[in-house]
């Protein structure tokens, strides 16, 4: 799935990747990605969909079973780990425990034999970008989660990387705390003009940061997009189902208009569609219908699509009432009322029309998931 | 918790106005009791099978009253000779009279004591003991005594009486590394052809040392594949390691013998095979060179496991993150593995060393003549030629060495760094 770029701005190239562990079965299935320099590309995807895989075959610790990795243009098969010059920030951080701050950052200018002023004068630099110029002696081991994150960012970065991986580094972090880092982070990437690849499947995460996200699932990618497309454009019914909350109504394909389609759902109603990944009446297929995207009681002649509803169950979110309602007999169809001024007001058992638009309501492969 | 704010009157009070930490004391001392209780068992037996027993016997490694009890009266008169000339008879009576009443059996525990200090005291009053009743009937006994045996004229035997005057002594301590008091309690070198423990320490030491390098240079590998290896690989490989743990230590040693004697597996193959000459095989066995095997071979797991308890808590991503900052794997390995690794290490080399310097089984059974270590002499001591207070003073001593290396290693190390399996 090539991103149509020209060859000049592609930063790393997956080729016809494929990686297996065992001999037996692929984790990996014909992998083509490339990555523009700058970029912030996120894959995403559930955990054994092979994103982990992918990135320790770009630093190195894996070998492609079949293949070829390039960075910059050039083949990096045969290039190993320390020669890849590449940052990588590990889930757990992995900061030395026996080294202070100050000696962690120092570590990969030592090795590449810079000269003392220098290493002290970068470390420092490092330390003030993530905001932990008084933590430099300290043992990581003294530091907070999110102070450790901080030192294992700077880290990477340290040795001015063109590259830099992170696999999954705010898992560790609570909630409030992760929210912060990704913008931390996301400040960085701006600043510096690195390329990043980052590994995630905390699908908001993912949203929030990446100029364009890769969703994984099962060694193949379902989709490679901008966040905006993934979220309200997705290609399939995994990736509508894996981003975000989503409606879906199963159902037949009844007759083709355009880009338009009608479908049967399996309730019996007949829904007006888009056309996205179904072919002709007859086709089985899924409905995706974002909740935010349903109206109650619209006004006559607005949608093509009403159906009488059922209002089950509320639940209060603040800035959001959640509604379970039973829409074309489907009893667990969600839609999320805005706390507006003015919204409307129900009550479990109250009967209301639920009104979307054709574009909203996407007809796509059967979901297969759970 | 209403008076809990620390004001500046005193010390923190609960509600009921008892100061906070005897409340906390309070309600914390039955589960204490409780807990002393549980382990009051095996404290008890801890003393009375260890503790006391091993203070008794390094009490005797200073323990010189034997022949103060022997000869009480010729002590007294000890006190006014003038350690130069031929004793008085006063002396001579003084010791007439102790051996000729004293009880026989407190006489003969002393002159083995006193031939320690010079060869010759045990025969002599032996003899005299059985002469002097007959042959002496009154004072003067000085001339009549020196007629029985001429070595009462001898002034050396009697200026070593100096040395055992005194109810403690350091006596065994300077036996135990060739030294001894001369007439003015000075401390002088044994003769020439009766030192014998000083290079048996520092056999001991070095033995120790060789075995402590190898089993390292032998553990360091096996307990990093045993970290690392997949689950039913490591399994099998700790079986091996373990292995040696539930075979007897005797067979061990006698399967070693089989491979390494004269006549033996290895040395047969090299003749056989045609590297040796059949007049010129590896002396492997029952010398300082088997010792050493066999010792390295025992003592392995005890390497081993406490640098493999360490690894294992070492996650690999350690040595990934130092590859991706640049580091070659063997640059990685040095200065961000390696160094992780010590408190292992650490353990495992003093285990080792502290079992090595205290082996005994092995070189008794391998040894041979130049394999014997420190241990052998203490046991042989204990056993055969029954001077407790050497074999007493050299466990001391060796006690003492361990406790050094212990506190080397804190001051170093520290001992809160050592990861015990």
């Amino acid at each position: 799935m090539s991103s149509g770029t020209t060859e000049t701005d592609n930063y790393v190239r997956f080729d016809a990747v494929q990686k297996s562990y065992d001999g037996e079965s692929l984790v990996i299935k014909d992998l083509n990605l490339d990555v523009q320099r700058g970029e912030f590309l996120t894959l995403l995807g559930p955990s054994g969909s092979g994103k982990t895989t992918c990135l320790m075959m770009l630093a190195g610790f894996e070998p492609a079973t079949h293949g070829e990795i390039y960075l910059d243009g050039r083949p990096i098969n045969a290039v190993p780990p320390h020669r890849r010059g590449i940052g990588m920030v590990f889930q757990n951080y992995a900061l030395f425990p026996h080294m202070t701050v100050n000696e962690n950052l120092a570590f990969p200018l030592q090795v590449r034999r810079i000269n003392k002023n220098e290493i002290e004068s970068r470390v420092k630099r490092a330390l003030e970008m993530v905001r932990l110029s008084e933590f430099g002696a300290r043992r990581p081991g003294q530091l907070s989660g999110g102070q450790q994150q901080r030192v294992a960012v700077a880290r990477a970065l340290v040795f001015d990387p063109k590259l830099v991986l992170m696999d999954e580094p705010l898992g560790a972090l609570d909630k409030q705390l992760r929210e912060q880092m990704q913008y931390e982070i996301k400040h960085i990437h701006d600043n510096l003009e690195v390329t990043v690849v980052y590994v995630t499947h905390d699908q908001s995460e993912a949203l929030t940061m990446s100029n364009r996200i890769c969703v994984f699932n099962e060694g193949i990618i379902e989709q490679l997009a901008s966040p905006t497309d993934l979220y309200e454009r997705p290609n399939n019914a995994f990736v509508a189902q894996f981003i975000g909350e989503n409606n879906t109504l199963p159902g037949q394909v009844t007759s083709v208009n355009g880009n338009h389609c009608q479908v049967q759902t399996d309730g019996g109603a007949t829904v007006e569609a888009l056309k996205v990944n179904v072919n002709a009446s007859g086709d089985r297929t899924t409905l995706s219908l974002r909740p935010e995207r349903v109206e109650v009681n619209p006004e006559p002649g607005k949608f093509p699509n009403v159906f009488d509803a059922r209002v089950e169950e509320l639940i209060y979110l603040g800035d959001h009432i959640r509604t379970r309602a039973s829409v074309c007999g489907q009893t667990d169809f969600i839609v999320k009322i805005p706390n507006a001024s003015e919204h409307a007001v129900l009550q479990a058992g109250d009967s209301v029309k639920f009104g979307w638009s054709a574009e909203d309501c996407r007809a796509l492969d059967v979901y297969q998931g759970a | 918790m209403a008076t809990l704010e620390n004001t500046a009157s005193g010390p923190l009070l609960t509600a009921d106005g008892t100061p906070l930490k005897v409340s906390l004391a309070r309600s914390l001392r039955r589960s204490k009791l409780r807990g002393a209780l549980l382990v009051l068992p095996a404290l008890l037996f801890l003393i009375i099978i260890f503790v006391v027993p091993i203070a008794q016997l390094l009490s005797r490694s200073v323990d010189d009253t034997l022949v103060n009890r022997a000869l009480p009266r010729t002590f007294v008169a000890f006190e006014s000779w003038d350690r130069q000339s031929l004793p008085a008879e006063a002396m001579f009576e003084a010791i007439f009279l102790d051996i000729t009443t004293g009880e026989k059996y407190t006489i003969g525990k002393a002159t083995t004591r006193m031939n320690y200090e010079k060869p010759g005291w045990r025969s002599l009053i032996k003899k005299s003991g059985r002469k002097f009743k007959k042959k002496i009937k009154g004072p003067p006994y000085r001339d009549a005594m020196i007629k029985i045996d001429k070595r009462w004229g001898d002034v050396t035997f009697w200026q070593t009486l100096g040395a055992m005057k005194d109810p403690q002594t350091l006596g065994y301590f300077l036996n135990a590394v060739d030294r001894q008091y001369d007439a003015n309690k000075h401390v002088i070198m044994k003769e020439k052809e009766r030192r014998v423990y000083v290079m048996l320490w520092w056999r001991t030491f070095l033995l120790s040392l060789i075995v402590t390098v190898g089993c390292l240079a032998m553990a360091y590998p096996v307990a990093h594949l045993l970290a690392t290896l997949p689950l039913r690989y490591s399994n099998l490989l700790m079986i091996c390691v373990l292995m040696p743990f539930w075979t007897s230590l005797l067979v061990r040693i006698v399967a070693w013998m089989v491979m390494l004697q004269n006549n033996g597996v290895i040395n047969s193959t090299l003749v056989w095979s045609g590297i040796l000459d059949d007049e010129n095989r590896l002396p492997m066995m029952y010398n300082f060179t088997g010792t050493v095997i066999v010792m390295i071979q025992i003592l392995l797991p005890f390497m081993i496991l406490p640098i493999y308890s360490v690894m294992k808590t070492i996650p690999p991503s350690y040595m990934r993150a130092a590859q991706n900052l640049g580091a070659p794997p063997s640059l990685a390995f040095l200065k961000v593995y390696f160094p992780q690794t010590l408190p292992g290490v650490g353990a495992g080399v003093i285990l080792v060393f502290i079992v090595a310097i205290g082996y005994y089984i092995t070189p008794e059974l391998v040894g041979g003549k130049d394999g014997q270590l420190i241990g052998n002499m203490i046991a042989y001591h204990m056993q055969k030629s029954l001077n407790w207070g050497l074999a007493a003073a050299m466990g001391t001593l060796l006690l003492a060495a361990i406790l050094l290396l212990y506190w080397v290693y804190d001051r170093i190390v520290g001992i809160d760094n050592m990861r015990m399996n």
